[in-house]
């Protein structure tokens, strides 16, 4: 293949191998000057082998690598960028105890002499590359202290500071709401010259219409097409990604009014957000939440089921009036919440997917006083396997090595084997894969047919749309509204969602 | 094309790794023991120092135990050492200076391990110190309370009286044999079985793999770290009596050291610092390790100055070893 002298990044039938795995087979990729380049596929698909042989994180085997009209063949990350390649992983790697400015010029710091540093510099420097692209932020303020999205600010700053003209965005709004998404594709924008690129990868179908101006398709390691984006349709994109067609017009399943409260919270109220919630969860249906990120989406469902501490507040599991310390207890009422970080509050990464299955009810249903009885586990863990089309080569193997799709239904698995009838799942598709989402729906629909009460919070109001029978909607620990799914829109929940802020701000 | 699910390789927590693991922790003591045998024929393969060595490994041996399931739950217990001592200046407090029976005096003595246990898990929970600093303190107050109790006097065991307690640690059931050798085994049997059976060594397990997420699976953590605590101070009380019996006496100026050899074992066999991870028969073989170095040492007659550098030395080799190992294992 001959080098094209349009492009700004090239790669031409790139092939890499594991034992026993061909990662990639024939991979392509045109990054053309001066356009944002949604590069879109399932997990395993290979889109972070192709980042890690773009930036020298896994060594180049087979095919042409071409930046800016020269070879590329870098060794490490610090090398790419210095060639002008930067890449913004999903996992932000940034020193939370270190400030804005340090994190940004890390190992490269403005020094007097050689060991000493001039931090007054620093900060300067830090401030002028904040002000060209119009960012908010404190050169001196902890990154721990900042939220997800202004960390992400920083990322980008910090790749800018290497002067970069191809930026890679390893799913950059995963852990957005839609406001931050807004403003970070703003700052896209304001990066996008003639001379620059940037490679857009996300699981967010909607946005690659906000914002790429074509979109490459890969699958298996292969490439399987590129397309304008306003000459294609998302469907037609998801179908490319999974090799079917997915019907994205879903709506919700087996609404009904005639449904009895299973779980009622009145007045709720914590220390530090929640004031006065107050909700009923009907047996049967699916409970959406939406609001924006701070909300108190999350810290609601970890008021109810005891992880954190109340204030006031009554809680009715049903019909009767139980006050909740921990998840413990919270388990013994049939309560069973799945968290929206699975690797941090859900998964025991290190050990096997039966163990992952059976820790919450092993006192209660594998075990004669203290001793466990193994063989019931493990069948226990093989029915719940079979029966959520979990993945996996054996319920021996180690909860790390699935999916995200495949980890987050072993923690369903976990609530299910446990008889939890009610289930809170906070963000149940985050970093999942569009085919795995869509078997997480169906997933969840099945549970709520069968009678189990589902609470599901999300920030992706599509999904919300398509999953809940009703919407709760929040806004600075506050219940805003509470829509049935026939009436609710997305304008009306973000009217509902902004509502109080707007009223405070004037 | 392969599917890249199907291509993934099994990756079991596989019995035939942590096998393998074993059998070179096994082989590492059979050739650090024929090193020595060949370095002091006439000296170190001798019945007499043979068993030497086993004496010290019971009282290693029953701290590590503890100190895997600690380690194991993320934690570290520092306390085992002075704590130890401590039991031993209890037993006798027990036995000799209030003259109980002896078998209510072992009794006594394995009940305040679980105190001396909670109080640990007491601190790392319901308190929320770090578990370093919890059992620093712990081991601070147990070296001095073991001066207190007995002022800062050893305290003698009758041959008479106390003779059934003695013989514990030097009595022979089989004849050639030293029951603590026997004492040692049952103590691992336990181990092992409270590790690998019962729902204490699973949540044990599932606290050091990711403690808040056990938490939200409805785990009660902070009472499991109680009882995990507790269960390591029992061993610490076995470690007590061990060392008394064979010495016929409690000695409470001792102890301070033990708890690093101990830890050393623990991790000589192949747990993890970080938790999650752990093997009881590991602990075993590094329990005799450590006893094999520290008594090959002296045999040869290195200054005792130069013995914990060797120890220590020994340490970085093994767990580094390991590391690559498992480096490589990742790496794929």
């Amino acid at each position: 293949m001959e080098y094209d002298p349009t492009l700004l990044l090239q790669v031409e039938d790139a092939h890499k191998s594991f034992p026993g795995v061909k990662a990639l087979s024939g991979m392509r990729l045109d990054l053309r000057k001066g356009e944002v380049l949604g590069l879109v596929g399932e997990n395993g698909a290979g889109k972070s082998t192709l980042m890690k042989l773009l930036t020298g994180i896994y060594t180049q085997e087979e095919g042409s690598f071409w930046l800016n009209g020269e070879p590329l063949r870098v060794r490490t990350p610090r090398e790419a960028e210095e060639r002008g390649l930067s890449i913004i992983h999903q996992e932000l790697n940034l020193v939370p105890h270190l400030s804005v400015a340090e994190n940004i010029w890390l190992g490269r710091e403005s020094l007097a002499g050689k060991v000493f540093t001039k931090p007054g510099t620093q900060i300067r420097r830090t401030q002028e590359l904040l002000d060209t692209l119009e960012l908010d932020l404190d050169p001196r303020s902890l990154v721990t202290n900042l939220t997800v999205a202004k960390q992400q600010m920083v990322e980008i700053a910090k790749a800018l500071s290497f002067d970069a003209r191809v930026l890679i965005m390893d799913e950059p709004t995963s852990a957005l709401n839609e406001a931050e998404v807004a403003q970070l594709h703003t700052l896209i924008r304001r990066f996008i010259t003639p001379e620059t690129g940037v490679v857009y990868i996300t699981h967010r179908m909607p946005e690659l219409k906000l914002i790429t101006d074509r979109i490459t398709v890969i699958r298996d390691g292969s490439y399987i097409s590129t397309t304008n984006t306003a000459e294609t349709t998302l469907d037609e994109v998801i179908s490319g990604m999974v090799g079917r067609a997915i019907d994205t017009s879903a709506r919700p399943v087996n609404v009904r009014d005639d449904r009895e409260p299973i779980l009622s919270v009145t007045n709720l109220t914590t220390k530090s957000l929640l004031r006065d919630v107050c909700f009923d969860l009907y047996q049967g249906e699916i409970l959406g939440f939406a609001g924006l990120m701070g909300a108190g989406r999350t810290e609601t469902a970890r008021a109810i089921i005891g992880a954190d501490p109340i204030v006031s507040g009554q809680i009715i599991v049903r019909g009767r009036p139980v006050v909740i310390h921990s998840p413990a207890q919270a388990a013994r009422l049939g309560i069973g919440y799945l968290s929206e970080d699975r690797k941090r509050y859900g998964l025991m990464l290190n050990l096997d997917l039966t163990h992952n299955v059976v820790i919450s009810s092993v006192q209660d249903k594998f075990s004669r006083s203290v001793f466990e009885s193994r063989r019931p586990m493990r069948a226990a863990a093989q029915d719940a396997t079979d029966l959520l089309k979990i993945k996996t080569p054996s319920v021996s193997q180690l909860v790390k090595y699935l999916s995200g799709g495949n980890q987050q239904k072993t923690i369903i698995a976990r609530w299910l084997v446990k008889d939890c009838d009610i289930l809170i799942f906070d963000e149940p598709t985050r970093g999942i894969d569009v085919g795995a989402k869509e078997e997480i729906y169906q997933l969840l629909n099945q549970l709520a047919s069968e009678g189990k009460s589902i609470i599901m919070i999300s920030s992706e109001l599509p999904e919300v749309l398509r999953m809940a029978h009703r919407i709760v909607v929040m806004n600075d620990g506050q219940v805003t509204g509470t829509l049935r799914a026939d009436e609710a829109t997305q304008e009306s929940i973000m009217q509902l969602a902004t509502m109080r802020a707007e009223e405070k701000g004037q | 094309m392969m599917s890249v699910i199907e291509a993934l390789p099994v990756q079991k927590p596989s019995a035939w790794k942590q096998r393998l693991q074993q059998l070179l922790a096994f082989a590492g003591l059979l050739v650090i023991f024929v090193a020595f045998s060949i370095a002091r024929p006439t000296l170190f393969p001798t019945y007499s120092n043979i068993t030497n060595i086993l004496f010290s490994a019971v009282v290693i041996g029953c701290l590590a135990m503890g100190a895997t399931l600690v380690i194991v739950s993320a934690g570290i217990d520092l306390s085992c050492g002075t704590g130890m001592a401590l039991s031993a200046v209890m037993a006798a407090t027990f036995m000799v200076t209030w003259g109980l029976p002896v078998w209510l005096g072992i009794i006594l003595t394995l009940l305040f391990g679980a105190f001396l246990g909670c109080v640990n898990g007491i601190a790392v929970t319901v308190l929320g110190l770090p578990p370093f600093i919890a059992t620093l303190a712990t081991m601070m107050i147990c070296q001095g309370l073991a001066l207190v109790v007995s002022n800062v006097h050893p305290i003698y065991f009758d041959s008479g009286k106390q003779g059934s307690y003695l013989w514990l640690s030097t009595g022979t059931i089989i004849p050639g044999f030293p029951n603590a050798i026997f004492v040692l085994l049952l103590a691992a049997a336990v181990a092992y079985i409270v590790f690998n059976k019962t729902i204490l060594g699973r949540y044990d397990v599932s606290i050091g793999s990711n403690q808040e997420a056990t938490a939200l699976s409805g785990i009660n953590v902070k009472k499991w770290l109680v009882i995990i605590y507790a269960t390591a101070g029992v061993f610490t009380a076995l470690g007590g009596i061990m060392i008394s019996a064979r010495l016929g006496s409690a000695q409470p100026a001792t102890g301070s050291g033990y708890e690093m050899q101990a830890i050393a074992a623990t991790v000589i066999g192949g747990t993890s610092l970080a938790g999650g991870k752990g093997s009881i028969i590991g602990t075993l073989i590094g329990a005799l390790i450590i006893s094999v170095i520290n008594n090959g040492l002296q045999i040869i007659m290195l200054p005792q100055q130069w013995q914990n550098v060797v120890l220590g030395a020994v340490i970085v080799v093994v767990v580094f070893i390991d590391q690559l190992r498992n480096k490589q294992a990742k790496a794929r």
